[in-house]
């Protein structure tokens, strides 16, 4: 039987990869690193036309399945790795068939929860994490996305601005609906709650958890992260015709969250003297939605907020406030942006994201500036950051995982 | 948390029971409806089914049939538009999921790698505030069950493929729910343990005694795990009963054709004085059970197994295209002359026909051979509403 591959854009380098041997017996020169992390099935990384590419051997049917769920996330502007193809139809040598092999882009820059933990990292790691899970939980639920197996490993984290953007890895068991359910909604969240503390508790058991943090404490702050959230974004507001201001008030704290109100119920009772308010619609990005049309930077949301807020000062300092925002905003990339994100040397680029690092270099010209108790130019925070700092980071372009024992159920001897 | 009590079974192994004081873990079906917006047919359609305490029932059915959505209706993940649902005494119709003391079995396979065999089955128990000498106890029971005992200190990377399996089994045994939900686990097992895991759950369900809902589309799993099986098709449910009387007393057409592998040989034939004609030929029927029919038309069944090879001029004329010998037995794939049409349509009544015959005198390929249903195994069915006709 020949191979079938199903891709949006295909690679012909993938018909190089030897299709014919089990997942797990590809040679080590092909692979991009040792896979890691808790997973079902057996995944590989491998590096193929300068990119690294996931691969998870997986039934034909859930292949195919997850291959077209996560397209449709992907159209749906959801944060979720990006599928790039299904390679069906695979027999051994000898004729025997293979599994399926479902191959997803490696999102750059992300992060898996256990080589975070692996890094001695601030004590409210955890906390950050499970804060940038909730908003992609809430952003999933308000698409109508069920995931049906939240967890930390099922989730890539990239650094944002101080905290973390998350991503969606794995939609295997995920359902796409008009509208979730309350129902459907709490079930997420309780499969969620339970398998981040089962993740938390093993890290604890590897001696991984910082001293001090409780996993199902923990693991339960993703309950009330959600709900609050869930509310700011959902929730019916209601008060006195007089009281119109609120409708203002609601819109800035949801941009404020990061989102955007597409579409706003406002009811009135019979004599109209109160009114009600419910967002109906809410897209994610508000701000680097705004960052993008100003500079073309496609970021994470709070580093769209902390490089806004540097333009905004750009804006103050260079009294431009009366002239046009698009031709600051290009003056400001120009003049400030560019130069500082490209004075980093190429042997340390694959360190941090552009993004991250601007972020990094405002944070340490504050601290320079507080040292020195007066301002500091950004040109001296990037060159002191750069011979001080940056050296003894990580190169975080590709971390594939480490640490991690991988349990796939395979066939074993024992029968009972 | 309900606790389980430990008696000593009859083969000498201690298996827990359910406390006398326990409420009876039926689980019933009350013209239960789903409809999603947008759509104007339900996608589970009024359906009636009383799954008794300790029942091993399958969901059954191909893609799209409203199997996975009656299951989490019942888990509380779908919601119910019409009708209800019964756990024990009481309506659960609309409790959130976690209210209903069902427990999802395989909603989760990874193991932990740094934690204990023992802290793997009981993590949930740990998050559920259960105190530590209970999740103990629990775990311990599971672990007996399972054969895990010797391994409860262990790392699962020092386990079998089949022990982790088991762990993860171990998971919802804990939880001691008054049902079990299965909803394809086997799926994405390779064969070689899709096979031992089936069995593995099927005596493990039988060990503990509860109820268990499971879902799958493969009729064999279906035919072998469950003390019942329910079919479902476009949402409606066709027949639920044991799987010998799925198999040998199909309601329509459909159950005939889903249940058994290979399939149940169904031709379109027409009546005759005294039976149906074939190719030419007479099959005899009760004149009782045909007068039941609608049309002049109807549906014959017959299993491969169920054929004898007979001299020509009678039984249904086969014309073979392959055999293929398993010893004991050789299947024959072929092409059946149904119906006594005129020539001109006569390729529109051929149909693909399988039978099981003696191995030791497989017939020719290419070769014609007449076969009769054996006494007391012919089906038929109402060629307009697909019903059985007769008992």
């Amino acid at each position: 039987m020949p191979l079938n591959f199903t891709a949006a854009r295909p690679d012909p380098a993938l018909l190089d990869l030897p299709w014919r041997l089990p997942l797990e017996d590809w040679p080590q020169e092909r692979l991009a690193a040792l896979p890691r992390g808790i997973s079902r099935h057996v995944v590989r990384f491998v590096k193929l036309s300068g990119r690294v590419l996931a691969v998870k051997e997986i039934k034909g049917d859930l292949a195919l399945g997850e291959y077209n769920m996560l397209r449709l996330l992907n159209r749906l502007d959801q944060p979720a790795v990006e599928p790039s193809a299904v390679v069906d139809g695979r027999l051994t040598k000898s004729g025997e068939p293979l599994d399926a092999c479902l191959i997803t882009r490696h999102l750059q820059f992300s992060l898996p929860y256990r080589a975070l933990f692996s890094q001695s990292l601030r004590a409210d790691t955890a906390a950050r994490l499970i804060d940038a899970l909730a908003v992609l939980l809430v952003r999933l639920h308000l698409a109508g996305f069920w995931w049906g197996d939240v967890s930390l490993s099922n989730t890539l984290f990239r650094r944002d601005a101080g905290a973390f953007a998350a991503y969606l890895v794995d939609a295997e068991t995920g359902r796409l609906y008009q509208k979730l359910s309350d129902g459907q909604r709490e079930h997420d969240l309780d499969i969620a709650r339970v398998n981040i503390a089962g993740e938390l508790m093993d890290l604890e058991a590897g001696e991984l958890l910082p001293v001090g943090t409780d996993p199902v404490e923990t693991a339960n702050q993703i309950m009330t992260r959600y709900a609050d959230l869930w509310k700011a974004l959902t929730g019916l507001e209601r008060f006195d015709t007089g009281d119109r201001w609120r409708v203002d008030e609601r819109i800035r704290t949801l941009n404020e969250l990061g989102f955007d109100i597409d579409e706003l119920a406002i009811t009135t009772d019979f004599d109209g003297t109160t009114i009600a308010i419910q967002p109906k619609v809410v897209d994610a990005g508000h701000h680097s939605r705004r960052l993008l049309r100003l500079t073309g930077l496609d970021v994470e949301e709070n580093q769209a907020r902390r490089l806004l807020n540097d333009l905004d000062a750009f804006r103050a300092a260079a009294d431009r406030q009366n002239d046009d925002e698009e031709i600051v905003a290009h003056d400001w990339l120009s003049r400030i942006y560019e130069p500082i994100t490209r004075s980093v040397p190429r042997q340390m680029a694959a360190k941090l994201e552009p993004a991250e690092l601007f972020h990094e270099v405002l944070e340490h010209r504050w601290y320079l500036a507080e040292r020195a108790q007066h301002d500091i130019p950004i040109e001296d925070a990037i060159a002191d950051y750069v011979a001080s700092v940056l050296p003894s980071k990580p190169d975080e372009r590709s971390v594939l995982g480490v640490d991690t024992v991988e349990l796939p159920v395979i066939a074993g001897p024992d029968v009972s | 948390m309900r606790g389980t009590a430990l008696y000593n079974g009859s083969s000498g192994t201690f298996l827990p029971v359910k406390e006398g004081n326990d409420a009876m873990a039926t689980v019933r079906f009350d013209n239960a409806t789903r409809l999603y917006p947008g759509n104007d047919k339900p996608s589970v359609d009024r359906l009636n089914i009383d799954v008794a305490d300790g029942e091993f029932l399958v969901l059954v059915g191909p893609s799209g049939c409203g199997k996975s959505t009656s299951l989490r209706m019942l888990a509380g993940l779908e919601e119910v538009n019409a009708g209800k649902i019964w756990i024990g005494d009481r309506d659960v119709t609309n409790l959130s999921p976690k209210d209903r003391d069902v427990a999802m079995v395989f909603q989760n396979y990874a193991l932990y790698p740094h934690m204990t065999v023992a802290d793997n089955m009981g993590f949930a128990l740990k998050i559920a505030g259960v105190d530590k000498g209970e999740i103990r106890k629990r775990v311990e029971e599971a672990a007996k069950i399972l054969d895990l005992a010797p391994y409860l200190e262990r790392k699962p990377k020092a386990l079998s493929g089949g022990q982790r399996q088991r762990v993860a089994m171990g998971r919802a045994i804990v939880r001691s729910p008054q049902v079990f939900l299965m909803d394809e686990p086997l799926s994405n097992l390779d064969a070689k343990l899709r096979v031992q895991t089936r069995t593995q759950i099927a005596s493990l369900q039988r060990r503990l005694g509860v109820t268990t809902v499971y879902v799958t589309h493969d009729q064999i799993e279906a035919m072998t795990m469950g003390d019942r099986v329910a079919l479902l098709k476009d949402g409606v449910l066709m027949q639920c009963d044991t799987p010998r009387s799925m198999y040998d007393h199909p309601n329509n057409v459909f159950v005939a054709g889903f249940i058994g592998s290979p399939a149940m040989n169904l031709l379109d034939v027409e009546q005759v004085d005294g039976g149906v004609a074939v190719g030419g030929n007479k099959v005899p029927v009760e004149r009782a059970i045909l007068s039941g029919s609608s049309g002049k038309q109807v549906t014959l069944g017959v299993r491969p197994e169920d054929l004898d090879v007979v001299a020509e001029g009678d039984g249904i004329p086969v014309e073979i295209d392959v055999v293929e010998e398993l010893g004991a037995d050789a299947y024959i794939y072929g092409t059946a002359k149904a119906a006594t049409h005129t020539e001109a349509d006569e390729d529109s009544t051929e149909k693909p026909f399988i039978a099981r015959v003696d191995g030791r005198r497989p017939p020719e390929k290419g070769s014609t051979i007449y076969l009769a249903p054996k006494a007391g195994h012919l089906h038929l069915f109402d060629s307009a509403s697909g019903q059985r006709l007769g008992g």
